[in-house]
């Protein structure tokens, strides 16, 4: 009758919870950064440059995690950055998965000349280097919030495209699916309703994937200078301009890294979380 | 008139070799026709054929297919897909892909009924209930509650059984629905099906490679080879005296319960020789006329 698995609760899962609180935070942070932030993260006092972290010999109170060589408050830098990594991970990740899974979910189920022509332009667009590709594509639109956020979704829409089609046709083979067919289910009829149920796991985990990865291209777009106006601190600034003085104030480069280094395994961390605990064949 | 009438029907792979011959067979309402044949014969093909379920791959270059007095093969795409799900379903043959895992089993049954055919959903849900319970499930409605994958294979056959029978169609193909099981719930399955077709008077094209399961289930057989009809007989004549050597040899090539020490004989090179040349000499007939 019923077995085992059933009754089994699987546990939370400390890493779902642990990915969600800093996300949260981050969130927090980003959203209320003008009241949060301890000091304004663009005044400049050069006779505060290179303070050190609180407990480090000569820090300076109020300056939690020091200062970079023009006397701007780190941590201050890093919570207002957290508001441009975060939109860009958002806005960016879910076009780029709108777009790309549902291209990917056409060709898959549909296959014939809509496989045909999605599968060849991903073939094509994956031909080009993304990092010169994205570069240009700064290039022609002019740096700027929504440029980074353009140039993700025409970049990384194949990484969707790609999975979704393979895992769609997996599905589509499957004897339900014939049965739906033989029932007088429609194909879009179909493909909603069969298949991307069983495609969303996979969907999710690759959209925080996204998340994640949108986060790092605007951190390296900033740290080559392509991002929004270097007035606005991202992370990628704070990197790139910490890397010229790396022996003189590490924590000028240390602090926003390590930050986006938890930011992005997170995301991804959120993503394997939100499946184990959703997927209805793992469950 | 018989309910389903496949006339000359020629399927094959788009540009490449055919798969079906000129298949013709005739199955009366509340008939149980045996599809046999080796891997390959085209059995399934026949049945995706009548339920319009062919792979991309596959293009039918001729033949009719009569379904209750219309030409399935002339109809309208959606007007024959209507007339499919409106008369006809599908039990598949392995039961561990043909439910959905994303969904619970209630919905499954019913929503082709509410989505499709208009029911309301207490009269879905009522008749889902009936038919677990016909189908033997002792708690119909804690199944219908679960997800396939809590339930075991047979439950799950059961499950799929059921739920062919849920629109009270006039036609099911079962594709082999006995062979990804074990060989003890085969049996019980077999009686299952058996039991259900003859209470619902519903006509079953039963495709199966077990001439043991053909005897204990069907009326009248056809017997494929490469796509081509060798033999088209009723169950007592075939089991009494096959028609064609290819039938005699394959019928000898089962294993007899009865007997066991009589051992398996494979199917005679000569036979083998011989049906081929009969595929080749349709083949060049074809080409001709």
């Amino acid at each position: 009758m019923l077995d085992g698995r059933s009754m089994v609760r699987r546990r939370a899962g400390a890493r779902l919870w642990l990915s969600a609180l800093w996300l949260g935070l981050l969130c927090l942070a980003a959203l209320l950064a003008p009241w949060v932030a301890p000091k304004d993260p663009l005044a400049q006092d050069l006779f505060l440059g290179r303070l050190p972290p609180f407990w480090v010999q000569g820090a300076e109170p109020g300056y939690w995690l020091g200062t970079d060589s023009l006397g701007r408050d780190v941590l201050s830098r890093i919570v207002h950055g957290a508001r441009v990594a975060l939109m860009v991970a958002l806005v960016a990740g879910t076009v780029t998965c709108l777009v790309g899974a549902t291209l990917g979910l056409l060709a898959g189920f549909l296959r014939g000349w809509v496989d045909m022509v999605i599968s060849r332009l991903i073939d094509i667009w994956m031909a080009f280097p993304p990092v010169l590709f994205s570069i240009l594509l700064i290039a022609v639109l002019g740096p700027g919030l929504w440029s980074i956020i353009i140039a993700i979704v025409v970049i990384d829409w194949t990484r969707f495209a790609r999975v979704v089609r393979a895992e769609a046709m997996a599905q589509g083979a499957m004897d339900y699916v014939a049965s739906a067919r033989v029932a007088g289910r429609g194909r879009i009829g179909t493909m909603l309703r069969e298949i991307l149920p069983n495609v969303l796991p996979t969907i999710v985990v690759l959209l925080t994937l996204e998340m994640g990865i949108a986060v790092i291209v605007e951190a390296i777009l900033s740290f080559v200078n392509l991002s929004i106006s270097t007035d606005d601190p991202t992370w990628g600034g704070m990197i790139s301009e910490g890397r010229t003085s790396i022996h003189q104030a590490w924590w000028v480069l240390v602090f926003p890294l390590v930050t986006l280094f938890l930011t992005v395994l997170s995301f991804s961390q959120l993503g394997e979380g939100l499946k184990d605990r959703f997927d209805p064949v793992l469950r | 008139m018989s309910f389903l009438s496949i006339r000359n029907l020629s399927v094959r792979l788009r540009k490449g070799p055919p798969l079906l011959r000129a298949v013709s067979l005739e199955v009366a309402a509340a008939q149980v026709h045996g599809l046999v044949g080796e891997s390959g014969a085209g059995k399934s093909m026949i049945g995706k054929a009548v339920l319009g379920i062919l792979p991309p791959s596959v293009e039918v270059t001729g033949g009719e297919i009569w379904l209750d007095g219309v030409d399935l093969l002339r109809l309208p795409a959606r007007v024959r897909r209507q007339k499919i799900g409106a008369t006809c379903a599908l039990i598949p043959q392995d039961p561990l892909t043909a439910l959905n895992p994303s969904h619970r089993i209630g919905p499954q049954i019913t929503d082709r009924l509410v989505d499709i055919l208009g029911w309301t959903r207490a009269d879905a849900d009522a008749r889902a209930r009936d038919l677990l319970a016909e189908v033997q499930i002792a708690d119909p409605d804690r199944v219908m509650r679960s997800y396939p994958h809590e339930l075991s294979g047979g439950m799950r056959q059961r499950i799929l059984i059921a739920s062919a029978f849920a629109a009270e169609p006039k036609l099911i193909v079962a594709d082999e629905p006995t062979t990804a099981l074990d060989v003890t719930v085969q049996k019980q399955i077999l009686k299952l099906i058996g039991g259900m077709q003859a209470r619902h008077g519903t006509a079953l094209l039963f495709v199966t490679h077990d001439l043991g399961v053909v005897s204990k289930v069907c009326q009248r057989l056809s017997v494929l080879y490469s796509g081509l009809v060798v033999e088209d007989t009723s169950v007592a004549d075939f089991f009494a005296a096959p028609g064609h050597p290819y039938s005699a040899a394959l019928l000898a090539a089962t294993p007899k319960y009865t007997d066991p020490a009589a051992g398996l004989q494979p199917v005679p090179d000569a036979v083998i020789a011989a049906v081929r040349a009969e595929v080749a000499a349709f083949d060049a007939g074809g080409a001709h006329g």
